[in-house]
């Protein structure tokens, strides 16, 4: 495999080789990790909300295909989804079924979340729609929803955070995202140390204030409640 | 659509493999059972000290938890294959040479440690969430740690973090799929891409997979539930595993906790 007097005459980790690396890396962090996981999240914000409510508006044997159908992708892994998807649909880039895929996989988990935030909603507030005779689409779009999205909004970024860690699986792909790009610069010379150093410090860095900031929203939310 | 009319040819070779399907399946299960043992123990270990009132403790094991979580599972992974046992290659002589070179072990280190960490935050919140005349209760007791923690704080928080742990499981069952592009290591998911190649109907098999895994995500959410229900049961909450699954079903009494 390698060589290992090669190996021990080298030093564990070195400044020059990371630095030369981190421009790339980031380039592809910038071009694609975070593509993905904007647009991805996009998606699943959207589709998400369209499932929850699909769920609670459709005739039961038709929610209960939607429901059963959303169970399934969210516990399928999305691993073996993307490679579904790459070899079923041959003729498209695969960046755009790595969108797609993270995108409705996403989406299965948000219906969750705005299913409970629609349940969350008093019952008062439907029976008032009713008695103001308000139609259905008014009564969903003007009383509901606004009330539901409120408390989803950190949830929506808690995915977002966990969509952006989980975009490596792309390489089962063969999209060009960091790590991948960083496997790519290790291996003629066999360093992976810096590269995948670099790596963890880049999701690290991006993603714990991410998180943080989400922490602080949840709890802003709840007191304003 | 040759895909019909090739139907027959495909059952032959799906048959053919099974074996191999077979094993990369049960590589699966393997993955999964110990990755999810060590998650726990990582969980419970760091979530209990995460939750501790010194700050000392406190914060070491915070800073722990945001790191394993915060580098994405790959990251982990690639990190424990190709790094870690370039110090064993550095330094002769140092022990368990053999483990750092053994990529199935990685692998369950990866799984364990990244979904151990999330784990960590669902012991702690639930450690909080337990009633605080509780906590109170046994020092009113004079209960040793280890002592209130077995008899009166686990039991409790176990089956309220008992609902984020099937959902941490399921996800590492969805994460070991991973492990298809670790050498060495032929989980379902790599066996299933090795079927594409004599066959060319990948686009079946994968959904074979998809529905492989659903099965099995299916098969751990029953036996967390099962789980949850008797937790619950033992508290005092709900019927009893038995009194669920018997033909004719007993009248149910909510007795006080034991």
């Amino acid at each position: 495999m390698v060589d290992d007097e090669e190996v021990q005459g080298s030093p564990f980790w070195d400044w020059e080789f990371a630095l030369e690396a981190f421009p790339q890396m980031f380039m592809a962090f910038l071009e694609v990790t975070l593509l993905v996981t904007v647009v991805g999240t996009l998606i699943a914000a959207v589709l998400g909300l369209i499932i929850a409510i699909l769920i609670m508006v459709l005739p039961k044997p038709l929610a209960w295909i939607v429901r059963w159908a959303t169970n399934f992708i969210r516990m399928t892994p999305i691993v073996v989804q993307l490679i579904f998807m790459f070899w079923a649909f041959l003729w498209m880039d695969a960046l755009t079924i790595g969108i797609i895929v993270f995108g409705v996989h996403y989406a299965t988990y948000m219906s969750e979340v705005y299913r409970a935030g629609i349940e969350s909603v008093p019952k008062g507030q439907w029976e008032a729609t009713t008695a103001l005779s308000m139609s259905a689409a008014r009564t969903w779009r003007k009383v509901v929803i606004p009330q539901a999205l409120r408390s989803t909004v950190p949830s929506l970024g808690n995915y977002a955070i966990s969509m952006f860690k989980d975009t490596p699986f792309l390489l089962v792909i063969g999209v060009a995202e960091m790590v991948t790009v960083a496997g790519q610069i290790g291996a003629p010379t066999f360093r992976y140390t810096e590269v995948y150093t670099i790596a963890g410090v880049l999701f690290l860095a991006a993603s714990y204030p991410t998180a943080v900031l989400v922490n602080r929203l949840e709890k802003r939310l709840a007191y304003a409640h | 659509m040759e895909f019909f009319e090739d139907w027959p040819r495909y059952v032959d070779v799906a048959i053919n493999w099974s074996d191999r399907l077979l094993d990369g399946l049960w590589t699966t299960i393997q993955l999964t059972i110990y990755g999810g043992l060590l998650a726990f123990v990582v969980a419970a270990v760091l979530g209990l000290i995460a939750g501790s009132p010194r700050i000392w403790l406190r914060v070491p094991a915070r800073i722990i938890i945001e790191l394993f979580r915060g580098v994405s599972l790959v990251v982990l992974l690639f990190w424990l294959m190709f790094v870690l046992p370039q110090i064993w290659m550095r330094a002769d002589g140092l022990p368990f040479e053999g483990l750092v070179y053994n990529t199935f072990l990685l692998g369950v280190m990866a799984l364990g440690i990244n979904y151990g960490a999330y784990g960590a935050e669902a012991v702690r919140a639930s450690m909080t969430t337990v009633p605080q005349a509780q906590w109170e209760a046994t020092t009113a007791l004079s209960m040793s740690w280890p002592h209130k923690m077995r008899r009166v704080i686990f039991p409790q928080a176990w089956a309220l973090m008992l609902p984020s742990l099937t959902n941490l499981w399921v996800h590492l069952l969805k994460g070991s799929a991973i492990a298809y592009i670790m050498p060495f290591v032929s989980d379902f998911t790599a066996e299933l891409n090795q079927l594409r190649r004599p066959t060319d109907i990948w686009f079946s098999h994968a959904f074979i997979g998809l529905v492989v895994y659903f099965i099995l995500a299916l098969v751990i959410t029953l036996f967390m539930q099962a789980l949850e229900t008797r937790a619950k049961n033992r508290l005092g909450r709900g019927p009893s595993l038995r009194e669920i699954l018997s033909p004719a079903p007993k009248p149910v009494t909510t007795g006080g906790a034991r």
